[in-house]
């Protein structure tokens, strides 16, 4: 009853509430239902659920995987999906980037996934250095734990860098940003192509175990295997290789693994394509500048036009300055519709990046103005999730 | 490059840039253009020295730990402090009231020297202001209504140098009262959202300080909604 209540109240797919009450009545439920299981949990500021999905459909290939799926990536999200296959002797687990410490020293996992840290909604979450702390803290006192860690990341190498063991992955993606001075030590990180440094302290790019090139994996034996993703874009790349890079220390062929997780072609509706009035919407969700500025690299790869849906509700936060951290310059000569709640600050942002555009609020009318063919619709969180669950509707 | 582009300064966006403070300089840069003013948009990151030669400095808001290597930055380097002398024009957004300030005191009770451009001091209050702002420009500086978002936990008293930059309607600003400060060319504000997409008024205010000419209304529909929304949105925050 507790699931369906969830999922009327639109909490995801129904994975929180029961997990909630099992965590009220037993606080030591996850320690309880994650001993004895090969535990893999996965986290970052982006790419949590695609990776994470990669990674169980990978581990499969050793047997039953418990997973929490329709990303409840918090302590009762993974209560939940722990409790329904409690003998799957492996669990590969999607955790929120600020839940990590607790569930990691409950969960102790044999593989913990660090993809990237990057400033998410800035009124809701923490600073990226207080949340890099923090996994530093937990990660360098995991005993029996491999780290997979994205060393093109400076956050995520610092975070990493005081593990018993590492694996570090070039995943060609990071965002500098917010990595302007050494988490370590405060002086600045110097750039030199691939490779970054501290100016004062020994925190240095490490030497890459696996590194990701152009649409192929090379694994620390010099193996070289193509990727042939569904999924578009680098940063899925990026995804599929850290997802390898684990799943191969839990004992999977690289080859294996690849050739499984490469059947993912829909996470959580995020990259599926809907049909509307002869129209084909591919929906992509944004959440963060570095998000956007990813999916603004996969929507170049075709001149389709483009439909920009902007929410600011609690969950997107409230200030929408970070519009002006995303590089809508790249949109310039393509059609362009602004719309959702905040349709109007989007066209601002639109209109001092020269990139021309109307403005259409209501998402489906936005795809409906458009000629009949391909659109790229990009979308941030409840605007994402609204449109989701429209689609499904009609 | 030429003596006639008027360059703008984004000072330390990689530590200062947290809340979308690129915005500002951009704004400035396309408002400058489209009325075929030459301009360009010099940015200085962290590590490298500040020029002194800019036109107009842009400074955004930032973290504890970023603003206090800011302040480090622009000691070891005062291109910035050398440019007011000469009578710059500068915009510090957030974190940029407290670091030009004389100081600024934070929730740890520790007090931090700022670069003493503004007659102020700053210290932590008790709760962070968070929401959507409005207030009324004081002294007739520019026309309409000053809107942004703010969300900051310092708080800023003025001394008699310096003059606030608007009076609050809704939201914090700097106790309540005030909304940032005016000091010679320097604008400072606690408002993002960023505060120049917002007011097109005080972007021209401040290009016309640093030009030394008069330009004209620039009509862009898609801004002229926006702030009627913000306006309204506001508005109902004050309703509650
Ligand atoms: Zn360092």
């Amino acid at each position: 009853m507790s699931s369906k209540l969830s999922q009327k109240m639109g909490l995801g797919a129904g994975g929180m509430i029961g997990g909630r009450v099992a965590l009220k009545l037993d606080p030591q439920a996850l320690r309880r239902l994650a001993s004895g299981k090969h535990v893999a949990l996965v986290t970052g500021t982006n790419g949590k659920t695609t990776s994470t999905m990669m990674l169980a459909r990978a581990v499969g290939a050793l047997g039953e995987v418990a997973t929490n799926h329709s990303g409840a990536n918090m302590p009762d999200g993974h209560v939940t999906a722990l409790s329904k296959q409690p003998d799957a002797p492996y669990a590969v687990l999607e955790v929120d980037e600020g839940y990590f410490p607790a569930v990691a020293v409950a969960a102790q996992p044999s593989v913990a996934v660090l993809l990237n840290l990057s400033r998410d909604q800035l009124d809701r979450v923490g600073e990226v250095r207080t949340i890099e702390r923090s996994l530093r803290d937990v990660i360098s006192g995991l005993q029996n734990c491999t780290v997979i860690a994205n060393c093109d990341d400076v956050m995520v190498t610092s975070a990493a860098k005081d593990a018993r063991r590492v694996v570090w992955v070039a995943t060609g993606t990071g965002w500098h940003q917010d990595s302007a001075s050494c988490p370590r030590c405060g002086e600045p990180i110097r750039w030199q192509g691939e490779h970054w440094t501290c100016t004062h302290c020994d925190l240095a790019r490490p030497k890459p175990d696996w590194v990701t090139s152009n649409g192929h994996l090379i694994a620390p034996n010099a193996s070289k295997v193509e990727l042939k993703l569904r999924l578009p874009g680098v940063f899925n790349q990026a995804n599929a290789v850290m997802a390898t890079a684990a799943a191969t220390k839990l004992g999977v062929p690289i080859e294996e693994a690849v050739r499984r997780l490469r059947g993912v072609s829909n996470v959580a509706g995020r990259y599926r394509s809907i049909i509307r009035s002869g129209r084909a919407a591919r929906l992509l969700l944004s959440k963060n500048p570095a998000g956007w500025s990813e999916t603004l690299t996969v929507v170049k790869e075709a001149e389709h036009p483009a439909v920009l849906v902007i929410n600011a509700n609690e969950a997107d936060g409230r200030d929408l300055s970070w519009l002006w951290d995303v590089p809508f310059e790249r949109l310039r000569g393509r059609r362009v519709v602004a719309s959702g709640e905040r349709a109007t600050d989007l066209a601002v942002r639109l209109t001092y990046a020269e990139v021309e555009h109307t403005i259409v609020p209501d998402p489906m009318k936005a795809i409906d103005s458009l000629p009949i063919g391909p659109v790229e619709v990009i979308a941030n969180y409840t605007a994402f999730r609204d449109l989701n669950a429209r689609a499904a509707d009609e | 490059m030429s003596e006639s582009t008027v360059q703008i300064a984004l000072v330390l966006p990689d530590l200062l840039g947290t809340y979308g403070d690129f915005g500002n300089a951009v704004v400035l840069d396309k408002r400058m253009k489209w009325r075929g003013i030459s301009s360009e948009i010099v940015t200085v990151n962290f590590g490298e020295p500040v020029p002194e030669t800019c036109d107009i400095y842009v400074v955004g808001g930032g973290e504890d730990t970023a603003q206090t290597l800011a302040v480090r930055h622009l000691r070891e380097h005062p291109g910035l402090q050398r440019a007011v002398t000469r009578g710059a024009t500068v915009l510090g957004v957030c974190a940029g009231i407290q670091i030009f300030g004389e100081s600024f005191t934070r929730a740890d009770e520790i007090t931090h020297p700022g670069l003493g451009l503004i007659d102020s001091t700053s210290h932590a209050g008790g709760s962070r202001a968070i929401g959507e702002v409005l207030a009324k420009p004081a002294h007739g500086l520019f026309d309409g209504v000053l809107t942004g978002f703010e969300n900051h936990q310092g708080r800023t008293v003025l001394g008699p140098a310096a003059r606030p930059l608007a009076h609050v309607t809704v939201g914090t600003g700097n106790d309540g009262k005030n909304e940032g400060a005016v000091q010679g060319k320097i604008v400072c504000t606690y408002l993002h959202g960023p505060v120049l997409p917002r007011n097109p008024a005080l972007a021209d205010m401040l290009i016309e300080w640093a030009t030394g000419r008069k330009v004209e209304p620039l009509e862009l529909p898609a801004v002229t909604q926006m702030r009627a929304e913000r306006l309204k949105a506001a508005g109902q925050r004050a309703e509650v």
